[in-house]
């Protein structure tokens, strides 16, 4: 690791990965809290799938692609939204194809972007080693959007969270909730496609916070400790990437993927070996 | 009080996309009244307390709470519904649980103050669930949720109270409980109850609403085997009784 750490005050680049990482992390301990509790790891899927295709428009007329992640994250997240709370019947197949359609146009538009194809693996699949110093400010900038809003929401977000029905009978306005809740999603997921891609990016959002949540019962202490094993998770990502000259996203996923595994086994073990779970035991 | 009824329907009929579930319903409760619906499975009891609620809309006729629409009406309704609306291991402790039932109309729901929070002790007091508070949702019994639950909904400090199959799931013992309570209850508010065990639910309540697509209603006296196998259609074994 000294390496690494000898690397780190040496390149400025690997320092902006860090620093992305981490401010990644704190976007999606929160917003990924969110995500597995209310169980809409599908509809996140959508979301970050669909900004293919703001990115691709985005290339195509020579505009920011991260701006037009952004807009497309959130034209996807009210989509989807919307089909959620109006087609609740077909809502896995119109999610699906907002899904592939939202790809589909983005890869049109990329391949009609002359000798810009190689990007397409980096959309895709992140590329954090590439982070430059005015996307950290962005990035410091959603992650701060995300952190104010749910500390201004944070009981109508948990009402809407936790059950829909009840809070209409209370004249919470749902609808808007729910719609600002994935919009928020959407941004974590932009913040997020520079670090692991929008591929990979459910993965970073789901398993933190799943982890977490077999730990914790609390959903702040939740979004704590999914930033914090976020956090870590990318850094030792980052680094074994770096050592082994890794694609960095997909090391990040396979160290988050190896740890929700092994976290789930022994949660498993000690519950057959001790007949409860630990956990159980909250006291008043 | 005033004399507007507090659940007034004329007739109300109402279909998802089959056949109708309600037809040509009329009912009209009193405030301070105790009404057990009752009727077979589908006959439309969960759908009837979804259009006082206002979660549905009929195709036909007219619902009214407290003598207003029923979105309007509803916020003087505490709901516990037959299926919890969650999930059970979401991460919540009973406190935060029953405090929902203080969440208020608008853009900032969750600005609770010092008398939302005793509001919601009350609560749990009543239904003798404040040793639970610290725990966690997904740690409580059956009984022990549905207890949880009617604090939520009292909360609300509701004038009606609404209650699909409250018992269905839980023993005989505790079932007893919460029926002594709602009598109690009933002393402050009108009661709505959905229930699959009209013999159990007589001794309790003063009206029965038998719901099998049509309504029917009986005062809880009149009620012998004839009206409950017209009801379900078959011999029902029923032991008689006085009411005192």
């Amino acid at each position: 690791m000294s390496s690494l750490f000898d690397a780190l005050l040496q390149y400025g680049f690997l320092q902006h990965a860090l620093i992305g990482g981490l401010l990644a992390s704190v976007g999606c301990g929160i917003m990924g809290s969110y995500v597995v509790v209310k169980r809409i790891g599908f509809l996140a899927g959508g979301i970050s799938h669909t900004v293919l295709g703001g990115m691709g428009v985005a290339f195509f007329y020579g505009l920011s692609p991260l701006g037009g992640a952004l807009v497309a994250a959130l034209v996807a997240a009210l989509l989807i939204g919307w089909v959620k709370l109006r087609w609740r019947e077909q809502e896995d197949t119109l999610i699906g194809a907002v899904w592939a359609v939202g790809m589909a146009i983005g890869i049109l538009f990329i391949s009609r972007t002359p000798g810009y194809n190689v990007d397409l693996m980096s959309y895709l699949f992140g590329n954090i080693l590439m982070v430059a110093g005015q996307d950290l400010w962005l990035m410091a900038g959603l992650d701060l959007l995300v952190l104010m809003a749910v500390l201004l929401f944070y009981w109508p977000f948990l009402a809407v969270s936790f059950d829909e029905e009840f809070a209409r009978l209370r004249g919470v306005p749902v609808t808007f909730f729910y719609l600002l809740l994935l919009c928020l999603v959407a941004v974590t997921v932009v913040l997020l496609i520079q670090v692991v891609g929008l591929i990979l990016v459910i993965a970073l959002l789901t398993l933190p916070a799943a982890i977490a949540a077999q730990y914790v019962h609390t959903l702040g202490k939740m979004m704590l400790l999914a930033t914090l094993l976020g956090m870590v998770f990318t850094l030792v990502g980052l680094g074994t990437a770096y050592q082994s000259d890794l694609p960095a996203g997909a090391t990040i996923i396979l160290v988050a993927g190896m740890n929700y595994l092994l976290s789930t086994l022994i949660g498993t073990a000690l519950k057959r070996r001790y007949g409860l779970s630990f956990s159980r035991e909250t006291s008043p | 009080m005033n004399d507007l009824p507090a659940v007034k329907l004329v007739d109300v009929s109402f279909a998802y996309d089959g056949p109708a579930v309600l037809e040509g319903v009329n009912l009209e409760l009193g405030e301070g009244e105790f009404l057990g619906v009752v009727g077979p499975n589908a006959g439309g009891k969960s759908t009837l307390l979804k259009l006082v609620l206002g979660l549905l809309e009929p195709q036909a006729g007219q619902v009214q709470v407290l003598g207003r629409p029923p979105r309007e009406g509803r916020k003087q309704i505490g709901y516990v519904s037959q299926y919890p609306t969650f999930r059970r291991d979401f991460p919540i402790s009973v406190a935060h649980a029953v405090l929902m039932g203080r969440l208020r109309h608008g853009w900032l729901p969750g600005r609770f103050r010092n008398r939302d929070r005793e509001i919601a002790r009350q609560a749990m007091e009543e239904t003798e669930v404040v040793d639970l508070a610290g725990r966690q949702l997904y740690t409580l019994s059956g009984g022990q949720l549905q207890r949880v639950l009617l604090a939520r909904a009292l909360a609300c400090e509701p004038r009606i109270l609404i209650l699909d199959e409250p018992t269905a799931n839980i023993d005989m013992r505790i079932e007893t409980d919460i029926f002594d309570l709602l009598e109690q209850l009933n002393r402050r508010m009108t009661i709505i109850v959905v229930s699959h065990d009209i013999g159990f639910i007589s001794r309790y309540v003063n009206r029965v609403a038998c719901l099998n697509r049509s309504l029917m209603c009986h005062h809880t006296a009149d009620i012998d085997g004839k009206v409950i196998s017209e009801l379900y259609g078959s011999e029902v074994r029923m032991v008689e009784h006085v009411h005192g």
